[in-house]
Order: C-alpha cells, then structure tokens, then sequence
C-alpha cells in the first residue's frame, strides 16, 4: 500500500489511523474514509492522502510505504500489533507510539516521541532522531516496555525516560540525560554523550561508547570490564563500570568506554 | 416548571419505610408532591425498574486546591480518559481527578444528586468554592478542616468550649462550610514540626492538648451549635498497622457525650484505613470483626467504607504524615502542603494490586466491615474518592455487597495469603435491595441532617434515580452483572423536577446548589471579630477581610440557619 500527501501541510495531522491494524480487511474506500485531523479539522485519510491499496487479510501482511514529506504527521503507527510500515523520508513526532508488533522504517530523520511506552516490535531509523524516545508519557512512569528501537544517526535529550524494558541503540550521538528514571532495559549509544547519562536510573543498563565529559557525581565506579553483552552481541571494551543512581538507591548499570575516556582515569584510584 | 409523573417503578425510600412498592411519584416545582392537578406534565415510565432518591455521598474529594494539585501532578491520568464536548455538556478529562464538569456529569450518571466534598483548608476555601461553582449536576457542600487550626487548639487547651464553639460557627460562615472535619487531629500541627502525634494521648508540639482532648472538644462544639451532621473524624495513626486500636479509642472517647436521643455524634470515615490489625506490613491483619462489633453495640458513630479496588488511583487526604509514609512505600512522584496554621495536605499517586497481599487485604477489610455492621442506617458506601478508588467504580462495589459470588469470584483472584486470612468466605450477607438505598443515599442524608434529601416523601427534593433492573425478575445474589450495569448508567437521573440523565447520557446540564451552615449566636459572642483580628494580623498571610468568602461568591448559595447555644 502506499499513501502520499497530497499537498505540504502547513499545520499538523494527527493520523493515528494509519497502521496496519487498521488497514487489513478493508477496501480502498473504506481505508479512505478513516478519520484523521488536520489542525483542529476532522479530514478522511484520502482528503489528505492519495491512496493506493490492495485488500489484505491479515495486519500482519499489511505492508504500508508512505512517500514524500510527513514530517508534520503525527502518531503514524499508534498502536500497531504487526504489519509494516515504511517512511521514505521524516516522519512527524509520537511515530510508533504505544506500539506493540511489527516493524517501522524510517528513511530520513524521526521527530521526538519516537516510539514512545512501546512495548513491542522494531522501529529502524535511517537518520537522526529528537527528544523523548522509548519516553514515558508526561508524569507517567511507564515507559518503553519492550521491542527495539535502532538509530543509526543520533537521538535527541532524555533518550529512554522511564524506560522500563527493551533495547534501544544509537550509532551516533546523543544528548543529555540518556535513560533518565530509567527501570530496566539496555540503551547502547556507539557514539559520545553530552552527560548526565543514567540520572535517577534505579536499573537496567546504559553503554557509552565514545566521549562522556562527565559521570554524574551520584555514579560509584564498580569495575572495569572488559566487554558488555547487549542483545546477545557483545561490545568490545573495555569500559568502567559504574553502579547508580545513589540518590534513588539505583542499583543501574553504566559502562563509559575506558579508551574514549581518558580523563575518567582519575576513578581506577577508588578501585 | 412543568410537572413531572414517574410511573410504576418498583420504589425504594428506606427513610419513609417504602421497600420495592410498585408505586407512582410526583414531582412539581423541584419537589415531591402527593397529588398532580395541570394537565401539562412529563411522564417517565419506570415499569420494571428500581426508583430511589438521588444518590448522597458523605465523603468525596471532588474540589478544592489539594484536588487540583492532583490534577496537575498526574497528566498520565488524564491521557486515557478523555470526554469530548457533546451540544449539552462540557469536554473534560477523567478518571481518578476528573475535571469539575466531569466529575458532575459522571456522578450525575450514576443517579447521585448530592456529593460532599469533605476537606476544605478554611484558608483556602475560595478555591473549593470556585471549583465547587464549576461542577455542575449535584448539590454539594464541603467541610472545612479544623482539628489543627490554632484558633480551635488554644481555647480548647484552656477547656474554653464556648469560646473554640463561637470560633468554629464564624468559620463555618466564612468559610462556607457546612461540618466540623478532623483529620488526624493534632498530627497535622505536629507534622508542620516534622512530627506526628502515635496515639490519641499523645500530646500535640507546643499546645498542652492531646488529640482526644481535640475530638472531644469539637464533639461538645458539635453538640452546642446543633450542626446537622456530626463531626466528620479521619482517625489519628490512619493507614498504619495496628490502628484499629486507635480507631476504638476515638469512637469510646466521645460515648459519653451521645445525647439520650441517641443521635450519632461521630462519624468515622473511611473506616477500611483505620481498622488495620497487626505489628508491621508482615503481620498485617484485618481488624474488620473488632470494629464492627463495636459499632454494631453502640449507636453514638456512623461510618462508611472507604472500599479499595484494584486500580489505579491518586491519594489525597489532609493528613501530611500518613502521604508521607505513603511516598516512603511507593516511591511515586508525590506533593505535600503545610497550610499556615490550619493543616497539611498531601497527594500520591498509588496503585492497588491484587497480587499484594496488603492491598488485597484493604480490599477485603473494606467489604468485611460493609457486611459485618448489621445496621446500613450507619454503614455507608464510598471508596473516599479518589483515595481507595475513583467513584467511577461504585457499581463494581454494588454488585460486591449484593452478591456472594461476586466477591468470592474476585477473591480467588487475589493474593493467596491474603485470601487465606480474609474473612468473607465466612459472610453470608447480601445486601438487599433496600439496605443499598440505605447505604448509598437515605443513611448518608440522614447523618448529613440533609432533610430534603435521601428520601422521596412529600416536601423532599425531587431528586430521583431511576435504575433499569427489575427486582421481581432478576436475582441480584447471581445476576450481579445485570445489577452492576444497571447502577453504572442510571436509566434516568431526575434533578430537582427535571430529567437530567436519560439512558447514562447527560440531557440537561443543571447547576447544584452549594449548602452551607449559617449558626446564629447570641449577641454577646458576635464580639468574636477584634481579638480573632489581631490574631490574624500576627499569624496570617491574608487579612481577615480578604479571608472569609462572601456569599456571592458562591453561584447558587444555599444557607442553612441553625440556632445555637452559644
């Protein structure tokens, strides 16, 4: 199936409806007719998009491409159990919310809340993504639940906030506060870190791989250790290993690359 | 206004002895009348249905700032429920701290008519006023929280108690307010030291007055003003184990002073909190059978239940030390207020699980007391709202105290431990019919002192609630779920003469009146204001003119004179 905006929005769309789960077992005028909003009008999908489908039984062969510019788009993939869908280019914030099956794409960058209190499925990203992944709700303190979310560029500020289980890889960089409040679960970021990594983490595990200026003060250094196993992979060390966040009694896990870091080396005294 | 006939519901009005007569109601100018003579006049058919009086609740939290600051701290618990604006009613969003116009709809929509909200800071009784203006729907009035005021405290350490009663009745005109709330008495004034009273001898940080003295005091103050309700106690030591003993404490300490009339003089709320048996968490026990068999032996206390469900939920109370040891057990977010001299505040969001073995047993302790007092006319149902659930789940709770199956098919679910000692397998009551309309409306008016509510006789308001179950046909002790359905949606909700909610949806949005006791003294204690002046002058932020409340403020203002005493 493939959908494409029909012109350049100028304010945003929610569009909650377009997932798998709500395409499979339907006609084109049926799947034209499922309700969205632009701004504060309510729009059929087709309004908004052209539509091109086939009827598909099943969300799990639901296979969705959505060309051209969406990055105003919101809450594409709310929800979805399985199926595909594919973002040629940016895709607008809250992309994979709440998501629980299947497989996201995304060709360019995403924008914040990507995939946010998802607890199952994978979300692939080819460029960079914003603020808030695999986030909690606001003062909510579940947050990503489960499935795995890949980066290849970098991720925006509180990367894994609440985050409760699941994976979350960057290959690139990533602002402050990676895996705040964070429950369990593994974020691994290949690239540096702007600091405060892991505040107010009660567990889980957090791997910096490149430069972190800065290990917050509340983090006692435990080890150092050779290789960390994430996903079943391993990633080469070595990497200090420190345990916290001591003001919420946080028994986390985080390892800071040991050859990126030489000005960390003042911790092996405390060893 | 026009007339309104409901015809051939099967009618249930405990306080006029009506159990289930099929029988025809009038209603004419908001109130029930005997007899209709226009010929203009709206018929409602309630054949095959059970018709009671508008639903009373003695005890909720639905206004005021410590509400609205639960509001704000849980965004979370808004996101899931949200109700769009309809051409009648108001958006808003729910669920354990609905917004004002949705807290009214949805009571509305479980047949209630009258909610009180029943901890109002005196200090900041403009915002439960403003708020209170803002829920639409029901008739409502709020208590403010006097227990640890120092303007209550100081006469009552020097035994003054016409001095502490002249006190309370110009507060409850400047607040607003309509009865005396103690909570925790004398641990709100120690908890603004960073202290807390253990038990209700112990004596209270920089007053020479122990929390019976308090309870006490404010019974008698009670009794001199002959403020319709009783005085509203949360106990001392609330939410800890081994407080049923305090609990007994505090409603021997007033026995004394029950009148011959053997009216109430003390109702203790949300009484499944305070009836917790054992040392720690590990021994944690229900001491349901203890205290209801005292309240079962004397007449002088009314209680209702503050039943648990197995949700998620926000707690608020008055009580700043017992939020705070509830922060140290769930490690959630959490808010907490000390209100200048008058008392705390604190709110944390909570969640009661089956699997916990604690929380099952509150579960369990909550319909245990429910079952265990014999008599409904003292027993009443709430959850304390939001504290040991939302209202929303009062049908859940209905089909609990009607049926045995009910409740036993949830306790195979709970917590094992807690099963094991739970007392329910050994009760067999249901609750009939009439004893629910006790429970939920006329026992709850009655110890209000609200005597046009509750009840369906002639001269009440004609607040009606019309549930679509047939008592001939269906068997509430199996058919539970018919019964829990028909309660979630009232088929209609008749709000003074008029249809207000018609199969569960709102029809007509109506304004609640706001009641308030107004106490008139005798001339020589109105000279109460220059010395309570220059007390403000050296304890308060605000002035005392810009304290009270004045009476426009309230949109539809309901006095309630009474004379005193004093």
């Amino acid at each position: 199936m493939n959908l494409r905006p029909k012109y350049l929005f100028k304010v945003p769309v929610e569009a909650q409806s377009i997932s798998p789960d709500n395409f499979a077992r339907k006609t084109q005028d049926e799947i034209a007719k499922l309700p969205t909003w632009e701004g504060n009008k309510q729009r059929a999908l087709s309004e908004l998009f052209e539509i091109d489908s086939e009827s598909t039984d099943k969300p799990e062969n639901v296979s969705i491409r959505v060309h051209g510019d969406v990055s105003r788009v919101k809450r594409i993939g709310f929800a979805m159990t399985a199926g595909e869908i594919i973002v040629h280019r940016d895709a607008g914030v809250h992309l994979g919310e709440e998501m629980k099956g299947g497989r996201i794409t995304v060709g360019g960058n995403a924008d914040s809340w990507l995939g946010a209190m998802m607890k199952d499925g994978t979300i692939e990203v080819k460029g960079n993504a914003g603020d808030y992944v695999g986030a909690a709700y606001r003062g909510s303190v579940k947050g990503m639940r489960g499935g795995t979310i890949i980066i290849h560029g970098s991720s925006g500020n509180e990367l894994g906030y609440f985050m409760r289980k699941g994976l979350i890889k960057v290959y690139g960089n990533t602002a402050q506060f990676a895996g705040l409040h964070m429950k369990n679960g593994t974020i691994l970021v290949m690239g540096s870190s702007d600091g405060r990594v892991g505040a107010e983490m009660t567990g889980g595990k957090i791997i910096v791989n490149g430069r972190l200026n800065e290990v917050l003060p509340t983090f006692l250094i435990d080890s150092i250790k050779q290789k960390v196993k994430v996903d079943g992979d391993e990633v080469a060390g070595p990497f200090y290993t420190f345990v916290g966040d001591t003001v919420e009694e946080g028994e986390g896990k985080l390892y800071v690359s040991k050859t990126a870091n030489p000005h960390l080396k003042f911790y092996e005294q405390f060893l | 206004m026009a007339e309104l006939l409901v015809k051939n519901g099967f009618v249930y009005d405990p306080l006029n002895g009506v159990n289930g007569e099929k029988m025809d109601l009038f209603a004419k100018d908001g109130k029930i009348v005997d007899k209709l003579n226009g010929r203009r006049k709206r018929i409602v058919d309630a054949s095959g249905m059970i018709v009671m009086p508008g639903g009373v609740d003695i005890h909720s939290h639905i206004a005021g700032p410590k509400v609205n600051a639960g509001r704000l701290l849980r965004p979370e618990d808004h996101y899931r429920d949200v109700e769009p604006k309809t051409d009648k009613t108001r958006s808003g969003v729910g669920r354990s701290i609905p917004s004002t116009f949705t807290t009214g709809y949805r009571y509305a929509r479980l047949g209630y008519t009258t909610v009180m909200e029943p901890a109002m800071p005196p200090l900041l009784a403009r915002h439960v006023h403003e708020e209170l203006n803002d829920t639409p729907m029901i008739d409502k009035a709020a208590f403010p929280l006097l227990s640890d005021c120092w303007f209550v405290l100081e006469p009552l350490q020097k035994g003054l108690i016409e001095e502490a009663a002249a006190y309370v009745a110009w507060a409850m005109e400047a607040t607003r307010g309509y009865a005396i709330k103690l909570v925790n008495p004398g641990g709100l004034e120690a908890w603004g030291f960073g202290r807390n009273v253990r038990n209700i001898d112990d004596t209270v940080p920089h007053f020479n007055i122990t929390p019976r003295e308090i309870i006490r005091g404010l019974c008698r103050v009670n009794r001199l003003l002959h403020l319709p309700h009783s005085i509203h106690v949360h106990t001392n030591n609330l939410g800890k184990p081994g407080n049923y003993e305090t609990c007994l404490e505090t409603m021997k300490c007033v026995e004394d002073l029950a009148p011959s009339d053997s009216r109430p003089v003390i109702h203790v709320t949300h009484l499944q909190f305070s009836s917790f048996k054992g040392d720690d968490w590990q021994t944690f026990e229900s001491g349901a059978e203890e205290i209801a068999r005292y309240v079962n032996t004397h007449n002088h206390v009314t209680t209702d239940m503050g039943q648990v469900v197995f949700t998620d939920t926000t707690t608020m109370t008055a009580d700043g030390p017992f939020q705070y040891i509830l922060y140290q057990l769930s490690h959630n977010k959490w808010v907490n207020n000390d209100v200048e001299i008058e008392t705390s505040a604190g709110i944390v969001p909570f969640t009661y699980k089956r699997s916990s073995f604690v929380h099952a047993t509150q579960w369990s302790i909550g319909l245990e007391l429910a079952l265990l007092v014999n008599d409904p006319w003292r027993m009443y149902m709430t959850t304390d709202h939001p504290n040991a659930a939302p209202f929303i789940f009062y049908p859940k709770i209905i089909s609990w105290l009607v049926s045995r199956i009910a409740r036993e098919k949830l306790l195979n679910k709970v917590s094992k431990r807690a099963r094991h000692k739970s007392l329910l397998p050994t009760i067999d009551r249901e609750y009939t019919f009439y004893e629910l309309a006790i429970a939920t409306r006329a026992g709850q008016a009655k110890s209000l002192g609200l005597k046009d509510k509750g009840h369906l006789g002639v001269g009440a308001d004609a607040d009606i609630a019309i549930y679509n179950v047939n008592p001939e046909e269906v068997d509430p002790s199996k058919q539970y779920k018919r019964v829990r359905k028909a309660f979630k949606n009232a088929e209609y909700t008749i709000k003074d003469g008029q249809i207000v909610v018609k199969k569960g949806e709102v029809v007509k949005p109506v304004d609640g009146r706001i009641f308030w006791v107004k106490p008139e003294l005798s001339s020589s204690r109105m000279e109460i204001s220059p010395k309570l002046k220059e007390a403000f002058e050296d304890y308060y932020t605000v002035q005392y003119e810009n304290y009270i409340v004045p009476e426009h403020h309230l949109a539809h203002s309901h006095p309630i004179s009474i004379k005193t005493e004093v």
